[in-house]
């Protein structure tokens, strides 16, 4: 089932939690709603389900306009946060519900319902819990039970709302790759929403940025991830180095240097940030395009070494982030001057978008930039 | 659909129910326990207490009541006036409870599930008969209902005795009891918040259906409980029906009414029987509870709650 959401609003009081949302999801697709607590993904999620009836605008399934059909009607399948299962139900009554509560005319008779429900319960791999309470199961299989409840009423589109989140660690891992292979499997279109960037960006087709109730950008992992439309897109999608720079012509300098980083996107003029992640920094040689920087302290975690330092112009703070067994991480000692490239960058034009950061007025993307050939 | 995943899915081991929160697992930490003697001396004081106030009286009833023999016992409790408040007692519980019943749970559903205007003032009011004296409460039925009251003129026009009369002594007994099952489902209600019932009808169930099959379900503990304390309540109500019966024995006296009569004409005896009786109520209804809880116990555990 396709759905097309046009221009949806919904306030809360005086907050405004969806600001016109518009997005197009195709049959089939697994998307992310991804953002900060606030930013209106779990009320677009809601919304879709119809527990939350917008203000203004219209969500399509299909042909049809359902922005105002109550949620019974709706046929979705809905995982709630904290599962919600039926606690005087057992697992099989649970899954066998919504197909029970059906119309009589439209009632499958007990045996097949039976039926129905045990295959739900195979294919979520909790044969043999058939007859256990919600209180017996662990969080991950209480998780599956609710997945199972959901597909039984064969939905349009499965909804989860932040399908992971109560769960440990290692559990989410296993249970991420394994909701992938059962989404590839049933082909259900399947919307979920998170705060983890990485949960999003390993399980989605496409992923829907969202902040203060809008959608920042749209894409796959690959898009939002190299060319984000907006900094705050770079800036949610992991850790972000803010570097001042400035762009003339084909030539952008860096925190006051005067050699150039020459490339082929770049066409405004004027004063820039620079966007850059910490593992896309690297030590250059002296006469290469980069900028000068002082490195203050590094700190080993697990197989990589983080760096704080200082760009040498502006004294903005930076991080580096260098594998353990990297080449670099010999020359990154406290108190050494060090020349830096920039393997990946974004450039987002400063100026008044600072003083006012709704997504609309916010900096435009200049260009995305990636080195060719010297990355590692 | 078949179930051929590459990626198993392990999961932790179960814990046996007995080391489920509900169950018999308990822990000796003589590090953050009292020592013996405080823990024997604050048993002991919790059970004199109770020996005190709570069985001693419990068991005067009895004696009192049992003091001149099986005979006289059944006798007073054969006696039309005492059958008459014996049913009238039993009339008013069975309309005033399932009312209650009824009211309560759909002010706590109000109250739980629904955000309005007013609500603070909605749980301020159920509380009123618990901060009303009774006996304020039986007065204001007279000035309302009474010959010279507000629909007094009214009601005696279409021929119509609410107090002093039957109808009068429900009404008063309903004000008295009803925050009891309101009061033990809203903190209930509350903390399971609006998720279950959302997730019914995301599975295409009415709202009728939701209630029925997932929300009654999830309040029957705290709703039984909330009834019996009703029902206890509402057999024993003293003050509020004292002022609206009007004490005509054999017709407006219930239970607790007809033992102050007896007692003041020094029928000792008699008063103490129907004092017995009252008593046994009371403690059926609480073994009731008891029973109810023990026969589910596991589905008590199940859902944690009660």
């Amino acid at each position: 089932m396709d759905i097309r959401i046009r221009g949806i609003k919904k306030s809360f009081g005086g907050f405004a939690a969806l600001d016109g949302v518009d997005l197009d999801i195709a049959s089939g697709e697994l998307i992310a709603l991804l953002g900060p607590s606030g930013s209106g993904k779990t009320t677009l999620l809601r919304g879709i389900a119809g527990l939350e009836f917008p203000d203004a605008g219209r969500i399509f399934f299909g042909d049809e306009d359902i922005a105002r059909q109550p949620i019974r009607e709706r046929r979705v399948g809905f995982v709630f946060q904290h599962y919600a299962l039926f606690k005087h139900m057992t697992v099989l009554d649970n899954v066998a519900f919504g197909l029970r509560v059906r119309k009589r005319g439209e009632r499958p008779p007990e045996a097949l319902i039976r039926e129905r429900s045990r295959e739900l319960i195979a294919l979520v791999q909790l044969d043999g819990l058939e007859s256990r309470y919600p209180s017996q199961l662990s969080g991950g299989q209480r998780q599956r039970v609710a997945l199972a409840r959901a597909l039984a009423i064969e939905p349009r589109v499965l909804l989860l709302d932040e399908p992971f989140g109560a769960l440990d660690a290692k559990v989410r891992k296993d249970l991420r790759r394994w909701l992938r292979q059962l989404h590839d499997q049933t082909g259900y279109t399947t919307i979920f929403v998170t705060h983890d960037q990485e949960e999003a960006l390993e399980l989605a087709d496409r992923v829907v940025v969202m902040n203060k109730g809008r959608i920042e950008q749209v894409g796959t992992t690959d898009e939002v991830y190299e060319k984000p439309a907006t900094p705050f897109v770079f800036d949610f999608l992991g850790n972000t180095n803010v570097l001042r720079g400035e762009v003339r012509g084909r030539e952008l300098f860096i925190d006051g240097q005067d050699v150039p980083i020459v490339t082929d996107a770049i066409h405004a003029t004027g004063p820039v940030d620079v966007y850059v992640r910490p593992g896309d920094l690297r030590i250059a040689d002296a006469t290469a395009p980069g900028f000068e920087a002082t490195i203050r302290g590094t700190q080993r975690t697990g197989p990589i070494v983080r760096c704080a330092a200082v760009a040498a112009g502006s004294g903005l703070p930076i991080e580096i982030e260098v594998p353990h067994l990297h080449y670099d991480t010999q020359l990154l000692r406290a108190g050494q001057s060090v020349r830096l490239r920039l393997n990946q960058f974004s450039i987002f034009a400063r100026g008044a978008a600072s003083a006012n950061p709704t997504p609309r007025d916010a900096p435009i993307l200049i260009g995305s930039e990636r080195a060719r050939g010297r990355l590692g | 659909m078949s179930t051929s995943f590459n990626t198993p899915l392990h999961d932790p081991p179960v814990l046996p129910p007995e080391f489920g929160p509900q169950g018999p697992l308990l822990r000796r930490n003589s590090a953050v326990t009292e020592s013996a003697t405080v823990q024997w001396l604050l048993t002991g004081i919790a059970l004199l207490f109770l020996l005190g106030f709570l069985l001693l009286p419990l068991v005067a009833v009895f004696s009192e009541a049992l003091r001149n023999g099986w005979r006289v016992y059944v006798d007073a409790l054969r006696e039309p006036d005492a059958l008459a408040a014996i049913r009238l007692t039993l009339l008013t519980a069975a309309i005033a409870v399932p009312l209650n019943m009824v009211f309560g749970i759909a002010a706590a559903w109000a109250i739980t599930k629904f955000q309005f205007r007013g609500k603070t003032l909605l749980i301020s009011l159920i509380d009123l008969p618990f901060s009303v004296s009774p006996v304020v409460a039986g007065l204001i039925y007279i000035l309302v209902f009474g010959r010279h009251g507000w629909a007094g003129s009214w009601l005696s026009d279409h021929d119509i005795r609410i107090v002093f009369a039957v109808p009068g002594i429900i009404i008063a007994t309903i004000f008295v009891t009803f925050p009891f099952v309101a009061r033990e489902l809203i903190p209930l209600m509350q903390e399971q918040g609006t998720d279950y019932e959302q997730a019914s009808l995301s599975l295409g169930a009415s709202g009728w259906q939701t209630f029925w099959r997932v929300t009654l379900p999830n309040i029957k503990w705290g709703l039984l409980y909330g009834v019996l304390l009703c029902t206890a309540r509402a057999m024993g109500e003293f003050g509020a029906v004292s002022v609206v019966s009007g004490h005509i024995r054999g017709e407006t006296n219930t239970m607790p009414l007809h033992v102050e009569i007896l007692y003041n004409e020094y029928q000792f005896a008699g008063a103490f029987a129907v004092a017995s009786l009252l008593a046994v109520f009371a403690l059926v209804t609480l073994s009731l509870k008891s029973y109810l809880e023990w026969r589910h116990g596991d589905e008590l555990a199940a859902q944690r709650k009660h």
